[in-house]
């Protein structure tokens, strides 16, 4: 294990009143804790507004963090995270959703590629160029393509830019925002298929936020969902596709369309069940205020969000 | 039982689109039939044409920037030839429109009463009371807990799922035979996204409406779908009743497309990956079978010259003749064995 997020809360104050006071806070992030193992891909599911996507800003350093720690290769780096000169800015690089909007209109794509390196690694001019090839020939462009501005990219060709950025200062942990939810089906594939490949040839952890539950049990081998700013389950894909603990995660199941029209008429009466225990179900599965239970192991690595009263029933 | 009855024929439809003084087609000689009570998906990817032909049928393209050719048959009515007003007395009545946003497709500064009753003013004669009283029913009926208080409500206070079914309120408002649904659910989280999509299903078993949904997503259409067509380039390549297309597809692009989709692969295995990109508008070639240039591996003798489609068993059509001849690049020791299933 390399690195450990420990009990990480990202709250947002609400300011209102005469003073403009903090009257209260959003709890977007409400205390989860992970542990990364090198070569290994973390799936973070969610809906809309839970909290995965601060997560992830938050582990990079985009976010502050209100408390909580973040212990990487053995140091507490939870405050150094912004120090520009870091080894830890350098290790953790971040795959975004929309790549467009992530690269520069205005920089050719040796530029864009180039400004990790000056960054973090002291090359030569030469050095630095025959790097940019190097990356271009790893995410399969074509060499001419550093010249070219941002724009001139289709969809899947600026999201391999941008993993071709991300993955310019040979980083362990790659941060991946919804890297395919944006892309057609084909092109999604393609680029999934490339994450795998540079993932087994460089060893790299990837943390990979997505809505998609299909992406991320193609994906990862672990997977965590979260609800509201908490874990609701986390553990092996298996443990968390095969056997659903949590009343929550069995109705995300549950509402995923499957590829085949066979039997969606079953599926259909299955998903209003399952709707109505989980609205029946609903007060014994969160706590009064709504919040997530803390999370109780079933096995050695699947947890599960259960109340400390009915622990047994489990 | 499904009934046969049809509601909207497209037969031929060019719709292009004017770039330096040329039209190009988006929608490339497109025929299709909506029966009554049927839920028609349309399936592609993006700039495949899909959400040209669901705005070509309502009107929505500027005409000075669009070229319409062909017909868009509604009641013995050709949609294509109609003007702005008498479009209007469509629009609403006889074919309504759920948009892929529900946010931009709602007026920020109206209460959502207002924007419901909106059509109602404008294709009935009911009284205000009545309106109103329709309006409560209406946002009962699409699943709203508490329609009095929503009523009062602008967009921004309600959630991502709400605001769909206050859009899906509107389209069903006035009844209308034809519901075009374009990408009804892909704002939405899977769990919104179910009991939307189940919602769909609902009001069509009531109102017997028929819906052409448009999407990219397969998973959709294998839950709600009755008929599916997939386009590329502008042109249908395949078309069939949802259980035979997704057990057995026939079309290169559409076998392709079922083999990158990451839910049905085998865990740790390779996902399917189609060579190539989707042409643009203006190189896309007009001529042979368009997916050609993306299974290069198969002899061009395979393809047609001009490619039709056929039907190869009742309600399933395919385009093209490569079908016959193709497999996948990645099965090995296949590329001499012709496929003649």
């Amino acid at each position: 294990m390399f690195m450990q997020i420990n009990n990480l809360k990202v709250h947002y104050p609400i300011r209102g009143g005469f003073f403009n006071r903090v009257v209260d806070h959003v709890y977007a992030v409400d205390g989860i804790t992970m542990e990364f193992e090198k070569g290994k891909a973390y799936g973070l599911v969610g809906e809309s507004g839970c909290g995965k996507s601060t997560t992830g800003k938050s582990i990079i350093g985009l976010e502050k963090i209100s408390s909580g720690n973040i212990i990487y290769e053995g140091e507490d780096v939870t405050n150094k995270r912004r120090d520009r000169k870091s080894a830890y800015n350098r290790d953790i690089q971040m795959i975004f959703q929309d790549s467009h909007s992530a690269m520069n209109p205005r920089k050719r794509v040796q530029d864009i590629l180039a400004e990790p390196i000056r960054n973090f690694l002291s090359l030569s001019p030469q050095e630095e160029r025959k790097r940019i090839n190097e990356l271009l020939a790893i995410v399969g462009m074509p060499e001419d393509s550093k010249l070219k501005y941002p724009h001139e990219f289709s969809g899947g060709q600026k999201q391999r830019l941008g993993i071709a950025r991300a993955i310019a200062t040979n980083p362990k942990l790659i941060i991946a925002d919804e890297p395919v939810s944006a892309l057609d089906l084909s092109v999604q594939a393609q680029v999934l298929n490339f994450m795998k490949d540079i993932q087994n040839e460089y060893g790299l952890t990837y943390l990979f936020i997505s809505h998609d539950l299909g992406v991320v049990k193609h994906m990862c081998e672990h997977i965590s969902i979260m609800y509201k700013g908490r874990f609701v389950e986390t553990g092996e894909t298996k443990d968390i596709f095969e056997n659903p603990q949590h009343i929550y995660t069995k109705r995300l199941l549950s509402a995923i369309p499957e590829v085949s029209p066979t039997g969606r008429e079953d599926r259909k009466r299955e998903r209003v069940n399952v709707e109505t225990h989980y609205q029946k179900e609903h007060s014994k599965s969160f706590d009064d205020n709504g919040r997530v239970f803390d999370l109780v192991p079933i096995k050695e690595s699947h947890f599960v969000a259960a109340s400390p009263t009915v622990k047994e029933v489990i | 039982m499904k009934t046969t009855d049809e509601l909207l024929r497209i037969k031929n439809l060019h719709t292009g689109f004017r770039i330096k003084d040329t039209y190009f087609d988006a929608v490339d000689n497109v025929s299709l039939t909506l029966r009554k009570n049927e839920i028609l998906a349309i399936v592609g990817e993006s700039g495949c044409g899909k959400s040209t032909l669901a705005t070509s049928v309502i009107g929505l393209l500027d005409r000075n920037k669009t070229r319409i050719q062909g017909e868009i048959l509604y009641k013995n009515k050709n949609l294509a030839l109609m003007n702005e007003e008498e479009l209007n007395e469509v629009r609403g009545l006889d074919i309504s429109m759920i948009f892929q946003d529900p946010l931009s497709a709602l007026n920020p500064l109206m209460r959502i009463g207002e924007q419901i009753e909106e059509s109602l003013i404008y294709h009935t004669d009911l009284t205000k009371e009545q309106r109103t009283e329709r309006v409560l029913e209406l946002l009962g009926q699409v699943g709203i807990n508490n329609p009095e208080r929503v009523a009062r409500q602008f967009p921004h206070e309600l959630s991502g799922g709400m605001r769909q079914r206050v859009i899906i309120a509107i389209a069903i408002s006035c009844k209308p035979q034809i519901i075009i649904a374009d990408e009804p659910t892909t704002a939405l989280d899977v769990t919104i996204q179910a009991q939307i999509l189940d919602l769909l299903i609902d009001l069509q078993n009531e109102t017997g409406a028929g819906i052409i949904l448009i999407t990219h997503d397969l998973g959709v259409v294998a839950e709600i779908a009755d008929r599916v067509a997939v386009m590329y380039a502008g042109e249908i390549i395949e078309e069939a009743p949802v259980e035979e297309l997704f057990n057995n597809p026939k079309h290169p692009y559409t076998r392709s497309l079922f083999n990158s989709i990451p839910q049905m692969s085998q865990e740790n295995s390779r996902l399917n990956v189609i060579e190539g990109i989707v042409p643009s508008l203006i190189n896309l070639p007009r001529e042979g079978c368009r997916f050609s240039s993306r299974i290069s591996w198969i002899p061009e003798e395979a393809h047609e010259e001009t490619p039709t489609l056929h039907e190869i068993s009742p309600g399933h059509f395919v385009r093209c003749t490569c079908w016959k001849h193709f497999h996948f690049k990645s099965d090995i020791g296949g590329s001499h064995h012709v496929h003649a299933d």
